[in-house]
């Protein structure tokens, strides 16, 4: 079958892979950026890492490595900056995001020459995946499964309520600065394959749809991995046969979805 | 007497650089049950947020010797996100975490004190209920439930008895005077009627604070104090504030 014989390309064992990396980190990972209302943040951190992509063009490094650093200090600028009360919350992080792409336009045109792949970070590239982005990927998953296994509990009330758990001596900054760089780091590796304008979908769509039949953070992380991954695939295929861009057939089928699975809740749960 | 188990002396605190809290002085002892009364921003909550160290004083000192597995707290149910996705269990659980621990597995003995807090706020039967499925009384229970579960020595609670139905008011008041046997609490409440007769003494905050050494007020001490709170009279009773008396 053309399917099974799809399978047998290597290109597309990787993108299979990066598909369920992402998922793992994602699915876990959106589901606390879902439950802490941070989707405007991770946007904000997501855009600002365009700047790093426009440094390492210019200066001539790999872009992702630029992204990382620059995504990592947006992250703790935005959670610095919005524990001592600077400046509203949303200011900061619309200054941050539009600020990053400024960066990142600016170098990338005076960057001599054409900037290959600038593509394939704004809207991202699974089939192209490299074996190191995949290593990267598998740390990133390893990291972030073991960081919620071992401190689930302080996670969960942390995130519930910030007051009870400082006065119950739990460490919340330690919790949220380690949980930011987490999202800031997810969000630079997730660029590879779903793209600086999509990444954002990836983050929430899965748990909206898992939060449709759970209200539990721990089966919203689970049915957000198993969702994402499933939907990458669907996509993947789908992008294969139709020769469109894979990104964005993720994405529109993550959508469809959600969007499935709201009349299924519907036609059976009556709501 | 012994060392007080608080103690605040000519403390400042201010939010968003507004003064809120001037020169205040209160000590509580071990078994104190002060009810903290007070027109609406006249500093109730800045007062126990300096007590648990969320707000740090602008001036003076606010000292306690407690441990962080020793304070139970009750926030204004404002201040957590009702939708958050976290069972009953699991939020009244998290009363019983201080520190940095490290695992996923739930000891049997915290499974026993869930289930013992669950029966005391009779939430039993919602154990597994999210909590974006609750009534604002029975949200209002599960933070109690949170409050109480690691027998702290010191418990604060900020308006308990907010969407709570009169019949679970009484028992609420009826449980915190049983605790205080051995638990010393501080209640905020704009409603003195209903806690004075569970309530030892009353703070009257309103900027400055006025430390009363008895659970009855009149309308005219409340004035002297600087404190304007309508004294709302319950029942038949005409009398604005009751004596204390027996509930059976």
């Amino acid at each position: 079958m053309d399917l099974l014989n799809l399978l047998t390309y290597g290109f597309f064992q990787h993108a299979v892979l990066a598909a369920l990396l992402m998922s793992i980190t994602c699915g876990i990972i959106g589901t606390y950026i879902v439950s802490r209302r941070m989707v405007f943040i991770s946007g904000g951190i997501t855009h600002a890492s365009f700047g790093g992509v426009g440094i390492g063009y210019y200066l001539g490094f790999p872009p992702l490595a630029g992204a990382a650093a620059v995504a990592v200090l947006a992250a703790l600028t935005t959670e610095n900056l919005t524990r001592r009360k600077v400046l509203r919350n949303d200011s900061i992080i619309a200054i941050l995001w539009s600020l990053g792409m400024a960066v990142g336009i600016i170098f990338v045109y005076l960057t001599p020459g054409y900037a290959p792949n600038l593509m394939s970070y704004l809207f991202g590239s699974i089939i192209t995946v490299s074996t190191t982005d995949l290593w990267l990927m598998l740390a990133l998953a390893l990291v972030v499964t073991a960081v919620f296994i071992l401190l689930y509990r302080p996670i969960l009330y942390v995130a519930f309520d910030e007051q009870f758990a400082r006065i119950r001596g739990i460490p919340v900054m330690f919790i949220n600065y380690l949980l930011i760089i987490l999202v800031a780091l997810t969000i630079v590796l997730s660029i590879r394959t779903a793209g600086i304008i999509l990444v954002l979908s990836v983050l929430t769509v899965p748990q909206n749809i898992s939060n449709l039949f759970t209200n539990r953070f721990s089966h919203i992380m689970v049915g957000s991995v198993v969702l994402g991954f499933v939907a990458s695939l669907l996509g993947l295929v789908l992008s294969y046969y139709l020769d469109i861009p894979s990104g964005a057939c993720i994405i529109f089928t993550l959508v469809v979805l959600y969007m499935v699975a709201r009349l299924i809740k519907v036609l059976i749960f009556g709501r | 007497m012994s060392s007080p188990l608080v103690e605040i002396k000519n403390m400042d605190v201010a939010y968003q650089k507004k003064l809120v809290l001037s020169k205040v002085s209160l000590s509580v002892f071990e078994h104190d049950f002060i009810g903290i009364i007070g027109p609406n921003g006249g500093g109730k909550t800045s007062l126990i947020k300096a007590i648990l160290g969320l707000l740090k004083p602008v001036g003076g000192s606010v000292k306690h010797s407690l441990l962080s597995s020793e304070i139970g707290y009750l926030p204004q149910g404002n201040q957590v996100d009702e939708n958050f996705p976290i069972t009953v269990k699991e939020v009244i659980a998290s009363g019983l975490e201080h520190g940095l621990k490290i695992g996923l597995g739930s000891k049997r003995s915290r499974q026993g004190k869930v289930e013992k807090a669950l029966e005391t706020v009779g939430l039993e039967a919602l154990h597994s209920r999210p909590i974006g499925e609750l009534s604002g009384g029975e949200f209002q229970r599960t933070l109690l439930a949170r409050a109480i579960i690691s027998s702290p020595r010191l418990l604060v609670l900020d308006e308990p008895d907010t969407h709570v139905d009169n019949l679970f008011e009484t028992e609420l008041y009826a449980l915190l005077k049983e605790l205080n046997r051995d638990i010393t609490i501080l209640l905020v409440s704009h409603d003195i009627g209903i806690i004075s007769p569970y309530i030892k003494t009353i703070a009257c905050v309103n900027r400055n604070l006025h430390y009363h050494p008895s659970n009855e007020i009149n309308e005219e001490q409340l004035k002297v104090y600087n404190c304007p709170i309508e004294v709302i009279a319950h029942g038949p009773v005409p009398h604005r504030v009751v004596k204390e008396h027996i509930h059976k």
